[in-house]
């Protein structure tokens, strides 16, 4: 299970939409809230991207990997809030964190990472002159999404055999191999585009 | 036509090959050894991903270290961890991803993925998480990420080590079908049915190199 949601393959409009515009309205989304500081409009804010998972017609079992992060630390980050700032900020705070966090899960579920990697590319097309390669831009906006998938699998993966060796309350158990498989990971996958001739162009 | 000549190659100043001149036209080739015998370092040789420190290896008369674009074109590579392999969430878009810079449409590059997944046991799995396919069918997806690209050669480093049994012989199947040249490198001797040749690599030098019977019976002698 990862964080954000993988696509999930629909013929909504939200699914229609080109991935370049989706992507520029989630940036505007991220600004948006991170300007707005009234909980009302906040609240409007997060109540149209719950719209659109209706619109998209995302059932609520595909957004469990992110309840289960989201939760948990809303609730932390709002107890904290309230007793440092009051009852108002808490409240901003964790709008604008559920707010931008679903509608970046909303984007993922509805947009394929091959559309996204190739809007980049069309996108940063004039920054060629510039000496900017649009293709490598891609290519890293694509590995970092396909990274959160690998990384929390890795994640998992060491827990079990942390808890499996009794020592669930090791920070170092936890780290120091979640570390090694990671640079280890970075590795091979280095290896395996570089096998696939990427960096050859 | 793969060629080693005369190569070595040290990881800070120990030698992990040495000597080693090979000349391979066979279509199936299989490099056997202990752990740490060399013979991974070798089969990386072929595609560039590592470069020899002493000697030079050419393939189809192009050297890896000077025309590795050239090369890669012609040689596929398929890892021992297929996770590691797998550059994007769908099994389609990874398939796709291998078809970047070719000058085909987006569409293109999906159609040719969807047929590639289907001659390869992947059908209907185009729109499918890589991530949650289970071990046969991700190194699967892995073999068809490679050859969706149409090599003449295609390495594989011990591509079954992480499998079960029955994954295991869906791959071996697959790999038979090809036409291309196999070079496949293996501790499991099991897959070394209908290999013509056998090179047996011990402490970084070939130490035998014949028909798979005979130099399985020196590699048996050799690790005891």
């Amino acid at each position: 299970m990862t964080p954000l949601g993988l696509y999930l393959p629909g013929t909504s409009p939200l699914h229609r939409v080109p991935a370049g515009w989706k992507f520029l309205a989630l940036l505007s989304l991220a600004v948006l809230v991170l300007v707005v500081g009234s909980p009302l409009w906040l609240g409007v804010v997060t109540g149209m991207v719950v719209l659109g998972y209706f619109v998209a017609g995302i059932a609520p079992r595909h957004c469990w990997g992110i309840a289960r992060l989201l939760v948990p630390m809303l609730g932390l980050v709002f107890a904290v809030q309230w007793w440092l700032l009051g009852l108002d900020s808490a409240a901003v705070v964790c709008l604008r964190l559920l707010a931008a966090l679903a509608a970046a899960n909303l984007f993922t579920l509805t947009t394929r990472v091959e559309d996204l990697v190739a809007a980049v590319e069309r996108g940063l097309r004039p920054t060629r002159r510039f000496g900017v390669r649009p293709e490598r831009v891609g290519l890293l906006v694509g590995l970092t999404l396909q990274a959160v998938a690998a990384l929390s699998t890795m994640a998992s993966q060491t827990r079990e055999a942390q808890r499996a060796r009794s020592a669930d309350r090791s920070v170092s158990a936890f780290a120091i191999p979640f570390l090694v498989r990671t640079l280890r990971h970075a590795d091979e996958l280095g290896e395996a585009l570089a096998a696939r001739g990427v960096g050859d162009d | 036509m793969i060629e080693f000549e005369d190569v070595g190659h040290d990881y800070d100043d120990h030698a992990v090959l040495d000597g080693v001149n090979l000349r391979l036209p066979e279509r199936r080739v299989a490099f056997v050894g202990a752990n740490g015998s060399g013979k991974s370092t070798l089969a990386r040789m072929i595609n560039g991903l590592v470069l020899p420190s002493r000697g030079r290896v050419l393939v189809d008369g192009h050297d890896p270290a000077r025309e590795g674009r050239a090369v890669r074109k012609r040689v596929g590579f398929v890892f021992t961890n297929p996770d590691s392999q797998i550059v994007m969430p769908t099994a389609g878009e990874d398939v796709a991803f291998s078809l970047r810079g070719r000058g085909l449409s987006k569409s293109q590059r999906r159609d040719r993925a969807a047929e590639a997944l289907a001659r390869h046991g992947l059908d209907g799995y185009a729109e499918h998480p890589a991530h949650q396919l289970s071990g046969g069918q991700k190194q699967l997806l892995a073999l068809c990420s490679m050859l969706v690209l149409e090599p003449d050669v295609l390495v594989c480093d011990e591509p079954t080590t992480l499998l079960d049994l029955r994954n295991k012989r869906r791959f071996v199947e697959r790999l038979e079908q090809l036409e291309q040249q196999v070079v496949l490198v293996t501790h499991d001797l099991e897959l070394l049915e209908g290999f013509e040749r056998v090179i047996v690599l011990d402490a970084g030098r070939v130490v035998a190199d014949d028909l798979p019977e005979t130099a399985l019976k020196h590699y048996r002698a050799l690790i005891g």
